[in-house]
């Protein structure tokens, strides 16, 4: 498709885009290109990486990179290639290396920044212009590295935004999360689930967002965790509260539309909807009332009190913060997808609030998810469908004109509103056309 | 406060505690079920012999249970396990519990019988694609029994096919048994996967 690459704006209007943006390879590597390898990644969370030498390989658009923490406490994020004849340096997903990176092929060394440490039999390179002070010699760093809260980012790109203007006000994602600590932290756990996904990864990233699927969608299991639910009330016993998690996935239309998207620019964006987390038991009050204590009243009430259900940090970020979930996509291929599911302790809180956020990773983010089943069905079922020749063009009608725009953040009037959409592909197209 | 926190301080309560009848795809067509649940299938037979030694009673049972997945026998299935009875695919196998760490399974009877209804209402639209298993247990080894209680380690293999994709599952069953009569009930299976941590190529609808 000649015209993809001149201009990809003909192929995102308004209320449509056409079906080429999900198939198309030629497509999917400049996103690579454009966005990638462009703008402020997430890698990982500090506390992955407690001790000098730990490290994490992570995948950025094509690139794999190494996320390390150094002798002096600071994380670098490095190409995982040896500068000699490019084998990769680490050959695990995480471990710990010792002050040192070992190539496995001709023993170069290399300091936990990426400097050349030693190169055997170095004399063999005297005269030539590969000598150890050459700086090609050493492990390439990604441009920029910094973190918020936590939370780990690198670009490979010199230029850009700083990653506080990536964020923009999306940041909340991981205010909320760590706001809930009463020491305003978080911990990562050492547990990451990989599902592949048979689809673009715009459909992760619109599914996220979008109120009108829950109740088709995951009707079954809303339906049966209901009943059981039922069950259990009228033999007059109290439902744990995970079994709502899953239940509330029924929830009619109308209260699924009655719930609001904000839109932010960059393609981030909050489905907001408060999840009931502070059922009137010892083990809350005992936290709401260190909240209070760590915050004061005010303030701990606004951080509890957030309606918050996902915020999404576009293009490749899913954030649950009320409940401490984490997905994050690392694209393969324009029909694969990999996520990578994490969840997080808040810091300072007892084991019983721990565990309620804990059942939601087990029963919606484990390889045996109740809900993403249904979900993973459907963006199969997308993919082929939009490769096939039955029509040229996906609609984002749904509330077209009617959401409510204040300073370049467009907040939809209906839950339901394919807003979200219509707000992602807009930042898309801004991406695809620099 | 900024005014995205003062938006965010606006509630709309979405857990809703009653029955949500205005759902789902029967609600815009009633008529409409991509599925029909198969109902009133036999059991697989039990085994014939009666003159058994303990190993191949727990053996039976091991093989019974595997027949039950693959002939998809959800009810039959969860009747194994005794009423606090509890089936755990814990992450890792160091992992010694579930309370406090994460699984990929870990359900009492009530959670299984939530996924059996999931599994079996018409719209678990991701159960519309024919699919099936081909389990194998052996390598079996009881590690202790009492007059109550039994520990039995085995390993397994299962093969699944969904729509034209075939995957292939492994690992270890550890089951603790609790006598009844002269059959048992399960107090406990734990199940590691050998590809636990492996990237999925979709999930796990049902136990393996």
């Amino acid at each position: 498709m000649e015209h993809c690459l001149k201009g990809t704006c003909v192929l995102v209007e308004p209320d449509r885009v056409h079906k080429s943006v999900y198939t198309d390879q030629a497509i999917f590597d400049r996103e690579m290109a454009n966005i990638w390898e462009t703008t402020w990644v997430y890698c990982g969370h500090e506390s992955q990486l407690k001790k000098t030498g730990d490290y994490a390989t992570v995948q950025i658009g094509r690139q794999p990179m190494i996320m390390v923490r150094g002798g002096d406490g600071t994380i670098r994020v490095l190409y995982n290639r040896c500068p000699h004849r490019g084998v990769q340096l680490c050959g695990n997903r995480q471990g710990n290396t010792g002050s040192t990176f070992v190539c496995s092929y001709h023993a170069w060394t290399f300091h936990l920044d990426g400097r050349v440490k030693g190169i055997p039999l170095a004399h063999g390179y005297a005269g030539t212009r590969m000598t150890p002070d050459n700086p090609d010699c050493s492990m390439k760093a990604a441009a920029r590295v910094d973190s918020y809260r936590g939370f780990v980012f690198a670009s490979l790109s010199a230029t850009g935004p700083s990653l506080l203007e990536f964020l923009g006000e999306a940041r909340i994602a991981f205010d909320d999360m760590c706001d809930r600590s009463p020491e305003g932290e978080v911990e990562i756990v050492p547990v990451c689930h990989r599902v592949m996904q048979h689809s673009n990864w715009k459909f992760f990233m619109e599914n996220q967002l979008d109120a009108l699927h829950p109740s088709v969608t995951h009707q079954s299991t809303g339906v049966a965790a209901g009943r059981v639910e039922r069950k259990l009330q009228e033999q007059g016993q109290k439902p744990p509260l995970f079994y709502h998690y899953l239940s509330t996935f029924a929830s009619s239309f109308e209260l699924w539309d009655s719930v609001q998207t904000v839109n932010f620019p960059r393609g981030h964006g909050i489905l907001k909807g408060y999840m009931g987390l502070r059922p009137d038991d010892p083990d809350t009050k005992e936290y709401v009332a260190a909240m209070y204590r760590a915050y004061g009243e005010q303030q701990a009430q606004e951080y509890l009190g957030r309606s918050i259900h996902h915020v999404l940090i576009y293009p490749y970020l899913s954030v649950q913060s009320p409940l401490q979930q984490l997905r994050v996509l690392r694209p393969v291929a324009p029909d694969k997808t990999m996520a990578e599911i994490w969840h997080f302790r808040l810091k300072g809180v007892s084991q019983a609030i721990y565990r309620r956020a804990l059942w939601y990773f087990n029963l919606v983010n484990s390889p045996a998810t109740m809900i993403n089943a249904d979900d993973l069905e459907n963006w199969t079922k997308g993919q082929w469908g939009l490769e096939s020749n039955g029509g040229e063009w996906v609609s984002f009608h749904r509330n077209f004109g009617g959401d409510t725009r204040e300073n370049g953040v467009t907040y939809s009037n209906n839950g339901t509103s394919e807003a979200v959409m219509r707000s992602q592909f807009e930042a898309w197209r801004e991406y695809m056309n620099e | 406060m900024s005014d995205l926190h003062k938006r965010l301080l606006e509630d709309v309560v979405i857990f809703e505690n009653k029955e949500a009848h205005k759902t789902g795809a029967q609600f815009i067509a009633p008529d409409h079920s991509p599925r029909h649940t198969v109902q009133g299938k036999p059991l697989p037979a039990r085994s014939a012999v009666t003159e058994a030694s303990l190993q191949q009673r727990v053996e039976e049972l091991l093989f019974h249970q595997s027949e039950l997945l693959d002939e998809k026998q959800w009810a039959a299935y969860i009747d194994l396990f005794a009423a606090d009875g509890v089936y755990w695919m814990p992450v890792t196998p160091e992992q010694t519990e579930w309370l406090d760490y994460p699984s990929i399974f870990v359900e009492d009877r009530r959670m299984m019988e939530i996924r059996m209804g999931r599994v079996t209402h018409p719209n678990a639209w991701s159960q519309a694609p024919q699919w099936g298993t081909s389990h194998l247990v052996g390598n079996v080894v009881i590690e202790s029994f009492s007059d109550t209680e039994i520990c039995v380690r085995s390993r397994f293999q299962m093969m699944e096919l969904r729509r034209d994709t075939t995957r292939h599952f492994a690992g270890t069953y550890r089951h603790k048994l609790q006598r009844v009569g002269d059959d048992f009930k399960i107090s406990l299976q734990r199940v590691d996967l050998l590809n636990g941590q492996a990237p999925f190529d979709y999930v796990l609808q049902i136990w393996v």
